[in-house]
């Protein structure tokens, strides 16, 4: 699961390995600044129009809420290079998760998906970090069942690796080596005031 | 085989002092008294044995539920040396027949007097009297008559029956609840069965009959006696009564002394009962009516009742609750650790009183040489955790599991010999 | 931690705001996304144990239920061992002895889920309890109040009929008022309970008087055989003086809705052009209804601890 989201310290005994959650953005350092995060945008909007052959039938589903944020900012980014409005939504992928026995049911966020439908389309998944892939497999699972996209793409601001899953990202913002006792924060205007990617200590919980 | 009990207060005032028995009456009271066996009394309170006007023992019938037996055995352990075993069992003790069944049973199992309530009405179906005249002559003796667990609601019968009594010392015990008011009824009527969605059973179901029969009562110049008074009006109406020189007595029971309609929101039948419990104001205006001698005595309104009968929904259990065994403590709690009732006045509203209402000889007796040695011992400083699987009634429903109460019995005598000893069955 | 959905008491607001904002995106998900099944309750057991029949109430929890992947066990009172005289307590034994996660719960009797939570590990939702509750119909009524108003806070919602047998009437006031609307109880005298002063809302016996400033009428079933008891003396002068007709309809504010929580009585409470017209909310309701109960399920059930509900 992406960074900045908490979980009850300690986990579930004998539950699957203890990996970092979560952790106190005020003790992290920056690893990326705002122009730094902006210029990982911009790269990633350049690379999916040339990877997708200029982005016809692509629609970008963020996963909330840092995920959609992202996408609105691709897609904006993409009408500002090339004139062309790419259909843009958010997918939750709360009621999907695989972790769900172990905490307590969470809010839904919202699931948008755009009135072109995403049938035939190139769906691009896009996300704030990618680590264990297990919310990229949820997001396949929650896309299934919304429709038959033409393919799925995956794009992400951070992949900080540790991978549980046989998952990659076709767009990366920025590789940021991690060990498992370390936590990204990924910090957007929208949410927290300010662009910023942070790494600090993390508190350990279940592996998610 | 004679006892003497060391250094007891009789009624808990005075001096400490030794009570010897034997031959079934107290012998001598003094000091330095010995006798073949002693019970250290220092620090308890003596006062004549308990006497109940409203025990449902359910034998015959409901033997699942009590039996003589055990429902005697658990008044013995209660303090008591008399109950009155009303008459709603299976058969319904409407007979000459029924009434010396259950008071040979209550001789034979020995832990304290049964005085049989006989039914007002054949099958307590409130149509035709019961042969009242016969009951009394029986060996049973009854002088108590009572429909309990239902209304002698038409006025007419209630008239004659109050009438026809007078020719063998009778009294008629109303079970006072209006049935047109109180059909399908589940809880109090009030703040608390609103919210619960129960229907109610309102106090003026209770009021407008004390009220008529109070009237008839003083119209034909009978005895009526009121069962499980539980409403503030209630004792607002019996005291008008007294005061017209009507010959009324009432009764309360513990529990309507302690608690009150809110238990309800809980939803266990465990607190189901009928009449309901009230409301606070109600539980005040009853401690006071006690205190100060409108309401004549405590009844238990012991009333087992199988665990399956129970352990259900409240609308589908049946009301009542054990009481036997904890009536002194409760009363204790409500009435004297309140400073409402001293001791002595425990012993007339426990004892002396009910014993002359039901007319019982050698029971509610004076602490005097010569009387009955009808006795219970009392700790008053003693506390107490009921474990409703440690009692001795067959049944579990006790609305007081894990309350912590205070006053205990320590010995129960019954003409001179011990039913209960050290707080167990002797 | 065990959780129940018992009375609407045991919501707090962000308890009730939670529901409501997850029924939402799962009717999103159900309606516009068209997805027809979710994995989340895979695995999972949901009896429906109902002692009363109720084809709309059991059909929606079932529908609930099956779109969350839940297995889904109908027990019915009639032509079971419960009908035979088996106890509640031993049914809740036997569905416990089946591996039960929740057990959704209607009754006759005031209470019967309270005392069902005593004897199961599982989670209980009740679905209606003689006269006392329906939490799930008040929630569901929320849901629709907000989808036309916008809000809840501070609507003046009008419950007319007959309240003091009513577990709607319960219900919503517990919930509405948790919410902040402003609720007022209308009914003859007869037909409010005693005690009723103590409730969380107003009460009147003037229903005209209310009608103009009421963003939400709802009118409550009333049975006819209630005139048997002489709580009013025929269906007719109760609909003249209690009834939602089309004249009285005409007195509304432009966009007062006109609720129902079914079955209604067409001709008694609502006249048939009032249940039909633009301001009717009552197959909404029942629409809704479902989404309400994936929530409810979801937010007891969907995780290791519950979500919401009355601690066991």
């Amino acid at each position: 699961m992406t960074a900045g989201q908490t979980a009850p310290p300690g986990g579930v005994p004998g539950a699957a390995p203890q990996r970092p959650v979560s952790g106190d953005p005020a003790a992290a350092k920056p690893v990326l600044t705002a122009a730094e995060v902006a210029r990982a945008v911009d790269r990633m909007a350049h690379e999916l129009l040339e990877k997708t052959g200029g982005g016809a039938d692509v629609v970008l589903l963020g996963i909330p809420t840092r995920g959609t944020t992202i996408a609105a900012r691709l897609a904006r980014r993409i009408e500002a290079f090339e004139g062309l409005v790419v259909p843009t939504g958010s997918l939750d992928i709360t009621l999907y998760r695989d972790d769900l026995r172990l905490k307590s049911p969470r809010a839904l966020e919202e699931t948008e998906v755009p009135p072109e439908g995403i049938d035939g389309k190139l769906v691009v998944l896009v996300d704030d970090v990618l680590f264990s892939g297990r919310t990229v497999r949820a997001a396949l699972d929650a896309l299934a069942d919304l429709g038959r996209p033409r393919a799925v793409q995956l794009a992400v601001l951070v992949d900080r690796g540790h991978r549980e899953l046989p998952i990659r990202a076709d767009y990366v913002g920025k590789n940021i080596p991690t060990s498992l006792r370390e936590a990204v924060h990924v910090q957007l205007t929208e949410h927290d005031g300010q662009d910023a990617v942070l790494l600090g200590p993390a508190r350990l919980g279940p592996g998610s | 085989m004679t006892w003497v009990l060391k250094s007891v207060l009789l009624y808990g005032e005075g001096e400490p002092v030794d009570v010897l028995l034997a031959d079934g009456r107290i012998e001598a009271i003094g000091v330095g008294l010995s006798g073949d066996d002693a019970i250290d009394g220092a620090g308890l309170v003596l006062l004549p044995g308990l006497v109940d006007l409203h025990t449902h023992l359910r034998e015959p019938g409901r033997e699942d539920a009590e039996t003589v037996e055990t429902g005697t055995l658990a008044a013995a352990l209660g303090g008591f040396t008399a109950v009155h075993a009303m008459a709603n069992t299976d058969p319904v003790a409407d007979t000459a027949g029924v009434v010396e069944q259950v008071w040979r049973l209550g001789l034979e199992a020995g832990h304290c007097d049964v005085a049989p309530v006989g039914a007002v009405t054949v099958g307590l179906r409130g149509e035709h009297m019961a042969e009242l005249g016969s009951m009394a002559d029986s060996a049973a003796r009854v002088r108590v008559f009572s429909d309990d667990g239902k209304c002698v609601s038409d006025a007419s019968l209630m008239r004659r029956a109050m009438e026809y009594v007078k020719a063998f010392d009778g009294v008629i015990a109303q079970h006072a609840q209006e049935p047109r008011l109180t059909e399908g009824a589940q809880m109090n009527e009030g703040i608390t069965s609103s919210k619960l969605g129960l229907a109610g059973w309102p106090a003026v179901a209770e009021e407008a009959i004390i009220a008529r029969d109070c009237i008839l009562a003083g119209h034909v110049g009978g005895r009526l006696h009121v069962c499980h008074v539980s409403t503030a009006g209630s004792v607002e109406l019996i005291r008008w009564a007294k005061d017209k020189g009507w010959d009324v007595t009432a009764e309360v029971t513990p529990h309507h002394l302690l608690l009150t309609d809110d238990l309800a929101a809980t939803y266990d039948p465990v607190y189901k009962v009928n009449p309901p419990l009230r409301t606070q104001s109600d539980v005040e205006a009853l401690r006071q009516g006690l205190a100060d001698g409108t309401i004549d005595c405590v009844a238990t309104d012991h009333a087992p009742h199988a665990l399956e009968d129970k352990e259900s929904e409240w609308g589908a259990a049946s009301p009542g609750m054990t009481g036997l065994e904890t009536a002194l403590s409760v009363v204790a709690k409500a009435m004297v650790e309140t400073g409402l009732l001293s001791w002595r006045q425990v012993a007339e509203r426990l004892s002396e009183t009910p014993a002359r209402i039901g007319r019982l000889d050698g029971h509610g007796r004076p602490l005097e040489v010569g009387e009955p040695a009808n006795l219970c011992l009392v700790d008053p400083s003693a506390t107490w955790t009921v474990d409703p699987r440690t009692m001795a009634t067959r049944s579990r429903n006790t609305p007081y599991a894990g309350d912590v109460l205070p006053a205990r019995v320590v010995a129960t005598f019954l003409r001179g010999r011990p039913t209960v000893l050290d707080g167990k069955p002797a | 931690m065990k959780r129940h959905l018992l009375s609407a008491a045991d919501l707090t607001r962000d308890d009730a705001l939670l529901v409501l904002d997850t029924a939402e995106e799962l009717a999103q998900l159900t309606e516009r996304a068209t997805v027809k099944k979710l994995p989340t309750l895979r695995g999972r057991t949901v009896v429906n144990l109902f002692f009363e029949d109720s084809t709309r109430t059991r059909t929606s929890f079932e529908l609930a239920a099956k779109r969350l992947s839940a297995d889904v066990i109908n027990f019915s009172a009639k032509g079971s061992s419960v009908s035979k005289g088996e106890t509640l307590k031993d049914t809740a034994l036997t569905l416990e002895a089946m591996g039960s996660d929740a057990v959704v719960i209607r009754h006759s009797w005031s209470g019967a889920p309270v005392n069902l939570a005593r004897w199961v590990k599982g989670s209980v939702i009740n679905a209606g309890d003689g006269t006392h509750e329906h939490p799930t119909q008040a929630l569901l009524d929320a849901y629709t109040m907000r989808q036309r108003h916008g809000r809840i806070e501070g609507l003046r919602v009008t419950i007319v009929g007959d309240v003091l047998h009513s577990r709607v009437a319960r219900s919503n006031v517990l919930l509405l008022s948790t919410l902040g609307a402003d609720v007022t109880l209308v009914a003859p005298p007869t037909l409010l309970p005693v005690g009723v002063e103590s409730w969380p809302c107003e009460s009147t016996y003037d229903l005209d008087a209310v009608l103009p400033k009421s963003d939400v009428v709802m009118m409550l079933r009333v049975q006819r055989e209630r005139m048997g008891a002489a709580y009013f003396p025929s269906t007719r002068e109760y609909s003249r003086r209690y009834g939602l007709d089309v004249r009285r309809v005409t007195t509304l504010k432009d966009d007062a809705i006109v609720m129902h929580p079914g079955p209604m009585v067409r001709g008694m409470e609502i006249a048939p052009e009032v249940a039909d017209g633009v301001r009717s909310t009552i197959q909404e309701q029942v629409a809704n209804g479902v989404s309400v109960r994936m929530a409810v399920l979801y937010l007891l059930l969907g995780g290791a601890e519950s979500a919401i509900g009355t601690p066991e």
